[in-house]
């Protein structure tokens, strides 16, 4: 027993590492849904495993008639360096839109759908928010096959035991 | 940087022990690589994704992403990850001894 313990006081001490993310997706916006989705993939990657979670209108990134339909909001939004009475003409979200999703296709970063439907076959889980859902008046046969269950908050925080949060 | 022994070959490394150099690669420096970070044995189907990457690496300079390696190199992403659970990507460019991939995708 001295002696094992001796021995790992020997072993160089591992660099810490991140075992498990739990991301949150709260907004309903094109680039309010990339980085949670991009962080997941990432983690995956690097074998992490990656809970997400889907509340409010980020369950738009999940909705089967809403996911084909996510734009960039042109209104409200300072990073998009447009004054507001431009990016409210019809037509202006639409663009923008099209002009980053050909940006993110040249960098190999796919369109909502398929990033979902990728972290799905990643291994990823993917949960909707009970509280939104009722609110809404929704049910699984709203959601992508991706999403494995509706969950509470509570239920949210116990698989997320051990790992991090990061909220979107 | 640093130099250490693989399948009793002298090959440069980096920290994380990917090869600096792609050309000191052969199979048998793989398969010794695949074991040391829990691959015990290269199937066909590990080849062919370590094969690909180490392609398309060799052909543009970068790594392809996973979206790439899902689409062209004839396995599915659902089998990627079951064929290397702790990151295809990663794991296959180590394996393939090639850099780590560097892209976020």
């Amino acid at each position: 027993m001295t002696e094992l313990l001796e021995h790992a006081q020997l072993m160089p001490a591992e660099p810490e590492t991140i075992e498990k993310v739990s991301i949150v997706i709260s907004k309903g916006s094109l680039e309010g849904i990339y980085p949670g989705l991009i962080m997941a993939n990432g983690a995956r990657m690097e074998g992490i495993e990656a809970d997400l979670f889907f509340t409010f209108f980020g369950l738009d990134a999940i909705r089967k008639d809403r996911v084909e339909k996510i734009k960039v909001a042109t209104v409200g939004n300072p990073g998009m360096h447009l004054p507001t009475w431009l990016g409210a003409i019809p037509g202006m979200a639409w663009l923008a839109t099209k002009l980053m999703q050909r940006q993110m296709e040249r960098i190999d970063i796919p369109p909502i759908p398929e990033f979902v439907e990728l972290l799905g076959d990643s291994g990823a889980h993917l949960y909707a928010c009970k509280a939104t859902v009722d609110m809404f008046g929704l049910t699984m046969d709203d959601f992508v096959p991706q999403v494995e269950e509706i969950i509470s908050v509570g239920e949210f925080y116990e698989k997320s035991a051990g790992g991090q949060i990061i909220f979107t | 940087m640093t130099m250490t022994l693989i399948a009793d070959a002298p090959v440069d490394v980096d920290a994380e022990g990917f090869l600096t150099d792609a050309q000191q690669w052969n199979e048998r420096l793989a398969e010794e690589i695949a074991r040391a970070n829990g691959i015990p044995e290269l199937t066909g189907r590990h080849w062919l994704v370590v094969k690909f990457m180490r392609e398309r690496y060799l052909a543009t300079g970068t790594a392809p992403s996973i979206r790439a390696l899902g689409k062209e190199s004839g396995v599915p992403i659902k089998e990627l990850y079951q064929l290397f659970p702790k990151g295809p990507a990663k794991l296959a460019a180590k394996i393939g001894g090639i850099p780590k991939p560097k892209g976020c995708i």
